[in-house]
């Protein structure tokens, strides 16, 4: 989410869950909201019962479209063309909040310009969206008095996921729509702690709480409070971790509930670089693809299993309690590293779970006013300072952690693979309602994979009827990655040229075929859009 | 605001509130069966009549609105004879099926019936016989025990936005089913299993799994970011239902991971004890069937991995990563952290890989 801290200082969802139902406006873009958080698609359903109108924009015919005012079919990769043109109508239009603009914001003189060219139908050109559609949908936002965007995956997994998500910052920014209840830009974490694990440090660049590693008084203040010297040179992100394994530079990995070989795109590059490490600890409740790789493997309790926090996609803290034994001789998390940095001569923790939440209470103000007694019955949103503060339901009132925002001119660049004569579809990947992640947990249970059984590609009719393939049929598709074979779909939800395949499946894993570019920011693989070939099998 | 009195006690109400609603703020208790707070009114179970105005014809309180003087009797000898005769018509046809019913303890239903004492029935009638029972894997629907409530119809459409299923039918066959009785649309949510008065729709994974002495924990869903707050039912160190409150942030509201996915804590591939490799990594012994991987699962020895006490394993791990640290500098240690694990746990494991190993190589898959 590095592009939205850059923009705010923060990089949360800034509205909260129960606020959805009072949007008057929705813009869901790139993310296919019932499936992947099926409890926010209630609230958006609640919404649009309400009377808001609901403005999709997906490659593919999402469930949400049956609920939409306006679907927009925009190219996959298209993103920040589609978002410049309907910024172009709400300048033409003037549906500008200028007193916004001028107390909160800086550089809109240049996004102004960098959007000069972006008329609708420049829009049309390059996303496949009418032109007419830009302009409603526009409006729509334009005129809205608590309009809400959300995104996801469908936006940041993209080689320029940063840029996407400087473009819908600049959307909310130029017409004031943030910094307000049930108004504001928000992104959705995927899993159900991605934003525990950022807000507590797990990120190569910061100390939890968002404390830059590089500024030396940030240092001093952990090396104080952990009582040992700390580096301040910002370390690897995950795939940058991938890449110098390959090379050889990063000689051993500790991974804790983490399956890299099944969520990282290009999976045979992962499992090769991973087996060139000298030491592999995997800690997870399964024997995963990346724990089969490992030289120790260590048996973890699962949520169930233990006591803590989690923080959900709107910044809620809640309560998770242990409600019985893990199996055998498996253990908490918490209690295998306090184990391990005995073993180092270092105290790591404290006796109790709740003084780890303290200790980083302590030094992330944030988080300052939540104890487990004030959460016991229903948590409590970041930021938190005091033990009297009721909680933050929604961010920016009253100004930006950095002072301005900055508009950021985001030049529209394709996708870094396209189709071409050799590879003529576009390949999408995602998630599914009936799986979860890297298939794991879900995997392993009968019921869901009686209605969710196997991997497959969703292909449009048309498509199908050229290749010859009916509903059923195995088809190899092959990217300049590799190859998988997996069952077709024939469906009405992406459009032409366009395929999609969810990615929870080993042994059809879609991550075989994906791109492992980069963003340049933001270090997330473009895992939303490769170029692959489609053939039907013999047999 | 509207004034009215009920049962003599005065109450202020807003504008559109309904008599139900009214009573339930004096705390005054009216049976119903059909009525959910979140759904838009049925009137079709007829229990929560009410007398309006002394005026002899009962209105159902689910559906008529407060209106400014009025005067509701919720209870006299009259009120209770017909909605004693209403639940027995309701259960004249119902299978007296308590011992063995999933729902038992937890319905509705039987709870009228205890309350009014009904035990013989003067109805005793014809008794619908359903055949189809349709096979998917997370709902039973038992139609026999369907009251024709209409919530779970509702639910579906009104805050599921699926409508799934639907009245179908007519008279004596009435039912409640996906049309033409397969599962075309559901999405398995189990919103309809949650407010269900009966045993007409309970989980599948629930079935013969206990019914009583649940010890209920509340916890948050371990799958999406929502963060749906669900409380789990445990017997026997093993997790037999979820369940949802309705006054979380989530209202009650589940998906079918967070409903129903809970038996793989119970997996029998769940790793039990520490692994150490003894197989070199150069063979591609990847891509097996994990039981043969995972000894702690296996039927026998994994020729990959032995297991070890948790002291030997955390040693070996202690001295090899010593080793990769003198010999090339602490910044050749990498750590992942999981979005699945606590807070706690995350700062634990970033902290280790600070302070411990001295390495800012941390990341997790928020990238993803
Ligand atoms: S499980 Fe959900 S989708 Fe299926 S019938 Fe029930 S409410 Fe509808
Ligand atoms: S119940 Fe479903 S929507 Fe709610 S947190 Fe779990 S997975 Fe997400």
């Amino acid at each position: 989410m590095a592009g939205l801290a850059a923009v705010f200082g923060s990089g949360a969802m800034t509205n909260s869950l129960p606020e959805i139902e009072n949007h008057d406006v929705i813009f869901v873009i790139g993310s296919n909201t019932t499936e992947t958080h099926p409890i926010i698609g209630l609230k958006m359903k609640k919404a649009v019962r309400g009377g808001a109108d609901l403005i999709v924009a997906d490659p593919r015919k999402i469930d949400l479209v049956r609920f939409s005012s306006i679907w927009l079919q925009h190219r996959p990769g298209t993103d920040v063309a589609l978002l410049n043109s309907m910024m172009y109508v709400i300048v033409k239009e003037d549906l500008l909040d200028k007193k916004f603009i001028e107390t909160w914001t800086e550089g809109f003189g240049s996004l102004k310009e960098s959007i000069a060219s972006f008329t609708p139908e420049e829009g049309e050109r390059i996303t496949g969206v009418p032109a007419e559609n830009i302009i409603r949908a526009a409006r729509l936002y334009g005129n809205a008095v608590r309009p809400g965007i959300y995104y996801t995956m469908g936006i940041t997994q993209h080689s320029h996921g940063t840029d996407n998500v400087c473009s819908i910052a600049n959307l909310a920014l130029m017409t004031g729509n943030l910094g307000r209840e049930s108004t504001g830009v928000n992104p959705l974490r995927g899993q159900n702690n991605v934003q525990g694990a950022t807000d507590m440090g797990c990120i190569p660049d910061f100390y939890p709480g968002y404390q830059k590693v590089a500024l030396p008084g940030v240092g001093k203040k952990f090396e104080k409070a952990w009582g040992t010297k700390l580096s301040d040179r910002p370390g690897l992100t995950a795939t940058e971790m991938t890449i110098a394994a390959g090379e050889g530079k990063l000689k051993a990995m500790y991974i804790m509930g983490e399956n890299p070989v099944m969520s990282d795109p290009d999976m045979n590059h992962t499992i090769e670089t991973l087996k060139k490490l000298d030491f592999l600890i995997v800690q997870d409740i399964f024997m995963t693809e990346t724990a089969e790789l490992a030289d120790v493997v260590l048996p973890a309790a699962c949520f169930a299993e233990k006591d803590g926090t989690f923080t959900n996609t709107d910044r809620r803290v809640q309560r998770v309690r242990k409600a019985v034994e893990p199996p055998e001789e498996a253990k908490e998390d918490s209690l295998i590293i306090i184990e391990l940095a005995k073993r180092f001569g270092y105290e790591i923790g404290a006796d109790l779970i709740e003084d780890v939440f303290h200790e980083a209470g302590e030094l992330w103000p944030a988080l300052a006013g939540i104890t487990y007694k004030r959460i016991a019955k229903a948590g409590l949103q970041w930021p938190c300072p005091t033990l009297n503060h009721p909680g933050t339901p929604y961010l920016f009132k009253g100004g930006f952690p950095r002072g301005k925002a900055a508009f950021s001119a985001i030049k529209y660049l394709p996708p870094a693979e396209l189709p071409d004569n050799s590879y003529p579809f576009l390949l999408s990947t995602g998630r599914q309602l009936f799986q979860y992640h890297t298939g794991s947990m879900t995997r392993r249970m009968d019921a869901f994979c009686d209605v969710s059984p196997d991997a497959f590609i969703e292909v449009h009719p048309e498509d199908a009827e050229k290749l010859d393939v009916v509903d059923g049929d195995i088809v190899k598709v092959t990217s300049r990655r590799g190859s998988i074979e997996v069952r077709a779909f024939i469906s009405g939800r992406p459009s032409r040229g366009v395929v999609f395949i969810p990615f929870h499946y080993r042994e059809a894993a879609a991550n075989v075929l994906t791109s492992s570019f980069l963003d340049p920011v933001s270090k997330i693989p473009e895992l939303k859009v490769c170029a692959v070939r489609l053939e039907k099998t013999e047999g | 605001m509207v004034n009215l009195t009920i049962d003599g006690k005065k109450v202020r109400v807003r504008k559109l509130s309904t008599l139900l609603d009214a009573a339930g703020k004096l705390d005054i208790p009216i049976p119903t069966l059909c009525h959910h707070p979140a759904l838009s009114p049925f009137g079709g179970c007829r229990l929560c009549l009410v007398e309006v105005n002394g005026s002899p014809k009962p209105v159902a309180a689910c559906t008529t609105f407060a209106k400014e003087g009025m005067e509701v009797v919720t209870s006299n000898p009259r009120l209770e004879k017909m909605r004693r005769t209403t639940l027995e018509l309701i259960l004249s046809d119902h299978p007296q099926d308590c011992m063995v019913c999933e729902r038992a303890g937890d319905c509705k239903l039987q709870e009228l019936a205890y309350f009014y004492g009904i035990r013989e029935n003067r109805f005793k009638g014809e008794r619908r016989i359903y055949e189809k029972k349709d096979g998917n894997p997370f709902l039973v629907r038992d139609m026999e025990k369907c009251i024709l409530c209409g919530k779970c119809v509702r639910i579906c459409d009104e805050i599921q936005g699926v409508g799934a299923i639907d009245f179908a039918y007519r008279g004596m066959k009435t039912k409640i089913c996906p049309p033409f009785e397969r599962d075309l649309d559901c999405e398995f949510c189990g919103q309809c299993v949650s407010v269900c008065p009966t045993g007409a729709l309970t989980g599948r994974m629930w079935a013969n799994k206990g019914r009583q002495n649940f010890k209920e924990v509340d916890t948050i869903c371990p799958y999406c970011g929502c963060g749906c707050n669900i409380t789990l039912h445990i017997w026997r160190n093993k997790v037999r239902r979820v369940s949802s409150r309705e006054d979380t942030p989530n209202e009650g509201w589940l998906c079918a991971k967070g409903r129903f996915g809970y038996s793989f804590i119970n997996h029998r591939h769940r790793l039990k004890k520490p692994l150490i490799r003894i197989a070199p990594k150069e063979k591609d012994e990847g891509r097996g069937r994990k039981e043969e991987i995972n000894p702690s699962s296996a039927p026998r020895p994994s020729a990959i991995f032995r297991e070890a006490s948790w002291d030997e394993a955390l040693d070996y791990i202690a001295v090899r990563l010593k080793e990769v640290k003198e010999k090339h500098g602490q910044d050749a240690i990498g750590g992942l952290s999981s979005a699945r694990c606590t807070n706690e746990e995350n700062y634990l494991f970033q902290k280790f890989m600070r302070a411990v190993i001295g390495t800012n190589n941390i990341d997790h898959c928020a990238r993803y």
